[in-house]
């Protein structure tokens, strides 16, 4: 007796979408608040200006937005996806998923459908699962969406905060390859420091102290230990990047762009020269008028590049994301096609 | 064998120098990385994970917030090396 399964396969990257909020929000706008100037912001940032979601962007309208400028990009419609992977920590409910509601909005509700909660690393862990799903003959066309709405649990009057986290949408679709276009993923944790980026309160403190509320316990924002966060970011993740580059048999000069996360310009430049990038290769910086959009920057950022230089279709970059958990994962992809 | 702590002086001024920007001359024992050289908590970061490998000590991430002035860095490091 045995099991027959699919026969393998490879798997590339389709297509890329996005959604940028239409509000543009500059540092003058944030400054005051925190007794801040534009240039203090832009010195240890890099970020002129982010995106606000209005009231009427949501997490799902964003997403919907995204997937559907990638499903016209691919030449693909909805029902030509089979599984939809979202990472995302701003949908504001526990259940059901995010990708649920999504797939309900695009329609095609029969879809395979989860979120992944891997906060900044989110949308390279969706792009290793789906592209392993893919392979193995499980899936054949993956959505893959990195989305936030950090606003909503930003605090503005938070002057190590306030001015880095924004919102936005960027999405993938993963498909069959002729030869391997998606490099082998290199991922992992450092749980140990769990406490360096974190959300909190729990909600349950609401229910365990009603009589207390939003105003005593403070609403869920992010805050984060900066300096915890730069050391590891630049020291841990360059040797990632390193890692994913050998794990896919391609040299730092043979890349086209380097992509990783946009947390910090100060982290990019400085991960980029641990890994001795050469001036050959594009670095993105979409977090300059975009900000720290969590799961959604390394999509928004390899859109953004790929619009900035379109020779870039088809060439090889390497992302890496990396956040709260802390977790990580990176991988050599080839961008995708120009559509 | 511990560090001598003019070595590590000396040291130091260079990584400052190479990561901030900062001359090498204006590196002293009572200046303040953050009020006096201008070297904010991001590049300070990068200060001492230069000044761990150069002197082959380990300076943790909670003791990083208590180095504040030159002098502070200086023994910290010829007291890890001990």
């Amino acid at each position: 007796m045995s099991i027959t399964v699919a026969p393998t396969g490879h798997s590339r990257i389709l297509s890329v979408g996005t959604y940028r909020p239409k509000r543009e929000v500059p540092n003058s706008e944030i400054v005051d608040r925190i007794e801040s100037t534009d240039e203090w912001i832009q010195q240890r940032t890099g970020i002129e200006s982010r995106r606000f979601a209005s009231d009427d962007e949501t997490v799902i309208s964003m997403a919907k937005a995204a997937c559907e400028m990638a499903l016209k990009r691919a030449k693909l419609t909805i029902t030509d996806i089979d599984t939809v992977i979202l990472a995302t920590i701003s949908y504001p409910f526990q259940a059901p998923s995010a990708a649920t509601e999504l797939i309900n909005e695009l329609g095609n509700p029969k879809a395979a459908a989860f979120d992944i909660s891997a906060a900044c690393a989110g949308f390279c862990y969706g792009v290793a699962m789906a592209s392993d799903l893919v392979r193995s003959g499980t899936s054949k066309n993956v959505l893959v969406i990195g989305v936030e709405k950090l606003s909503d649990y930003t605090d503005s009057d938070d002057r190590a905060t306030a001015f880095i986290f924004a919102d936005g949408a960027g999405a993938v679709i993963i498909g069959n390859s002729d030869q391997p276009r998606i490099g082998q993923t290199i991922w992992g944790s450092d749980a140990d420091s769990r406490d360096a980026i974190t959300l909190t309160p729990s909600f349950l403190e609401y229910k365990k102290n009603p009589a207390k509320g939003v105003g005593e316990l403070g609403w869920p924002n992010i805050s984060q230990q900066g300096q915890v966060v730069f050391r590891w970011a630049v020291y841990s993740m360059s040797k990632v990047g390193l890692k994913a580059l050998e794990a896919a048999g391609v040299s730092v000069d043979e890349l086209g762009a380097f992509i990783p996360h946009q947390a910090n310009i100060r982290i990019i430049e400085t991960m980029a020269k641990e890994m001795k990038i050469p001036d050959s290769v594009l670095i993105a910086d979409d977090i300059r008028t975009n900000g720290n959009t969590s799961a959604a920057s390394i999509p928004l950022a390899m859109d953004r590049i790929l619009e900035e230089h379109p020779e870039l279709h088809g060439k090889l970059a390497l992302l890496i994301g990396y956040g709260a958990g802390l977790v990580y994962a990176g991988q050599v992809v080839e961008l995708p096609p120009k559509p | 064998m511990a560090l001598a702590q003019a070595d590590v002086l000396a040291g130091l001024k260079e990584i400052v120098e190479e990561v901030a920007g900062i001359p090498a001359a204006s590196v002293e024992m009572d200046k303040n990385f953050t009020d006096d050289l201008d070297v904010d908590s991001l590049s300070m970061v990068e200060v001492v994970v230069a000044a761990e490998e150069r002197f082959g000590v380990k300076i943790p991430d909670e003791s990083v917030t208590d180095l504040v002035t030159v002098a502070d860095a200086v023994n910290f490091i010829v007291n890890a090396s001990k």
